[in-house]
């Protein structure tokens, strides 16, 4: 396997197509046509001006640009938008019901759960994920589970807080 | 990144023929380890070749009493999976020490096995690597190599292999399932992983135009006395420094069998059958596990800045041996080390 990135160097390739794309968004299809290399984070911010997730290292090493696809909360600067088609994507933007803030979000508020904010659409889509999955219970399992955001002002405190209060385990 | 072509495989067969048709073309299933190389212009691909959708997303039951985890199952769901969690503990407290949840979402099985070194040099395309650019030099012998190998290294490259599922996986004696174009083989997973030697760009003996299909485990979990325990610089989402994964076989207090595999200190997740034969026999206290810690690391050779990596190295294995006996398995949680 190894042998053939480096060999790919040798031979020049004609620029691929861009291919066409549908995700469900904020409950409406958006069909769009990017380049293969575009990542699901790229589209969102750039071709759906969905710019509530936030791109940090674009490593995989941040969880700023947490979004859920299907359901499941991942790191949207590691995937290709074009390996999402067909898929429904939950943004910050999407979280929001009838007007009325997700119980997490408004928990951020109440708790304070933030200070520059630049974490917090991958922080509160993460722990959206950590809800639904329904293991992390006692707060060592929640900063367990919620190490894959990092928050630069040191936010977490708080940020255990308001999911204990999303959850209702809040003592 | 540079540009590439992207295609979907429509199945097993078709990935086969594509990846053996298409010159420098690699496989995409998570993308959580090739597309982080690929900004990094370290993967230089022409053509991905979609797999995420191919029909390896389920766990079955063998004959045998083993389980057969197909090479997509993400590593979120296997840690989750309830035969997992009650057979093969192990595997699940692997996983769970690993990445973040969100990254194991993505991450597959498969891809967990063939993601590359996290060699800081291999990153950074303006130094020398021999893995990255063969015959180039390896940076990290007179570098910065505090998180390199211990056991196994040579002059070429000092790199380690960085999953810890990989380590749960090689104490149980798993079964790595791949296709070809001449057809399906099994390998077992010590012969799945390479030593660097002197052609360190190959880290696996998977053929270029092969896909895994399935990692199969026996039907012996040792469900009842195990332990992983990872020694990291931060307590979580941090690859491991050293970590360790013990299973024992117990009766009165005598160990029957023994695994033990080291994540962390080499080019491929590190057992010896020595070491665990030394422990077979014996009462499972801490002056057995020790004479297996010192079998283990008896060709441990430091680099300039990773000595304390053996003393670690020893401790760790003689406490997640003790965690073993136990019955008393670190918590991925709660990280106080009991
Ligand atoms: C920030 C960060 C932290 C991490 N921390 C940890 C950690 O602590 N512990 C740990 O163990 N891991 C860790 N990981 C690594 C993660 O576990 C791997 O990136 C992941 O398992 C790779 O799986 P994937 O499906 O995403 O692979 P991909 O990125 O899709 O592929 C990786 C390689 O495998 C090949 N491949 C994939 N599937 C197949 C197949 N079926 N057959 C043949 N070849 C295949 C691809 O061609 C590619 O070369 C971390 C990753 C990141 C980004
Ligand atoms: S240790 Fe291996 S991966 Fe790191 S610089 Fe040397 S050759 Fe490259
Ligand atoms: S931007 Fe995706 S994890 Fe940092
Ligand atoms: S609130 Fe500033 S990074 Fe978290």
């Amino acid at each position: 396997m190894q042998d053939r990135a480096v060999q790919s160097d040798a031979e020049p390739q004609p620029l691929p197509e861009k291919v066409s794309v549908t995700l469900t968004v904020k409950g409406t299809e958006r069909r769009f046509s990017v380049l293969p290399w575009v990542s699901l984070l790229d589209a969102l911010r750039d071709h759906l001006d969905l710019t509530g997730t936030k791109k940090g290292c674009d490593h995989g090493q941040c969880g700023a640009c947490t979004v859920l696809v299907d359901g499941r909360r991942i790191n949207s600067c590691l995937t290709l938008a074009v390996m999402r088609d067909g898929a429904h994507v939950t943004t910050i933007e999407g979280l929001a019901a009838n007007g009325a803030l997700d119980p997490l979000q408004q928990a951020f508020i109440d708790h304070d759960a933030f200070q520059c904010g630049y974490c917090t659409p991958g922080q509160i889509c993460s722990g959206v994920g950590l809800i639904a999955e329904g293991r992390a219970k006692t707060p060592d399992e929640i900063r367990e589970f919620m190490s894959g955001n990092i928050c630069r002002c040191g936010a977490y405190p708080n940020i255990v807080a308001a999911i204990q209060q999303a959850m209702g385990t809040r003592p | 990144m540079i540009p590439f072509q992207y295609t979907k495989a429509n199945n097993v067969a078709d990935a086969v023929r594509l990846i053996a048709a298409t010159s420098g073309a690699k496989f995409i299933a998570g993308g959580t380890n090739l597309l982080d190389l690929m900004k990094d212009n370290v993967e230089r691909p022409t053509t991905l070749i979609d797999i995420s959708r191919l029909p390896l997303g389920s766990v079955e039951e063998t004959a045998s009493g083993g389980l057969r985890i197909g090479a997509l199952v993400p590593n979120s769901d296997l840690a989750w999976h309830p035969l997992i969690e009650k057979r093969y503990p192990l595997v699940a407290s692997a996983i769970l020490a690993g990445a973040s949840q969100q990254l194991r979402n993505m991450a597959s099985t498969g891809g967990n096995l063939v993601q590359r070194t996290r060699c800081a040099y291999f990153y950074d395309t303006a130094t020398a690597c021999n893995k990255r650019q063969p015959g180039s030099g390896c940076s990290a012998v007179n570098g910065i190599n505090r998180g390199h190998a211990i056991l196994g290294a040579s002059t070429s490259c000092i790199a380690t292999h960085p999953s810890d599922m990989c380590v749960a996986l090689a104490a149980l004696d798993a079964t790595v399932h791949v296709t070809g174009s001449n057809g399906a083989r099994a390998i077992p997973f010590a012969d799945f992983h390479r030593l660097p030697g002197d052609t360190p760009h190959i880290d696996t003996n998977l053929g270029p135009d092969e896909i895994i299909t399935a990692v199969e485990v026996p039907a012996k979990g040792f469900a009842t006395n195990y332990s992983y325990l990872k020694i990291r610089d931060r307590m979580s989402y941090a690859f491991a420094l050293v970590s360790v994964a013990a299973a024992l076989e117990l009766k009165d207090g005598t160990i029957q069998e023994a695994r033990l595999a080291l994540g962390g200190v080499a080019h491929k997740p590190w057992r010896d059958p020595a070491a665990e034969a030394a422990l077979r026999g014996q009462a499972a206290e801490e002056a057995s596990f020790a004479r297996a810690a010192d079998l283990l690391l008896r060709d441990a050779r430091p680099q300039t800045h990773n000595g304390f990596k053996v003393d670690l190295a020893r401790r760790a294995i003689i406490r997640t041996l003790t965690q073993a006996a136990h019955g008393t398995p670190q918590s991925q949680s709660n990280k106080t080390i009991q």
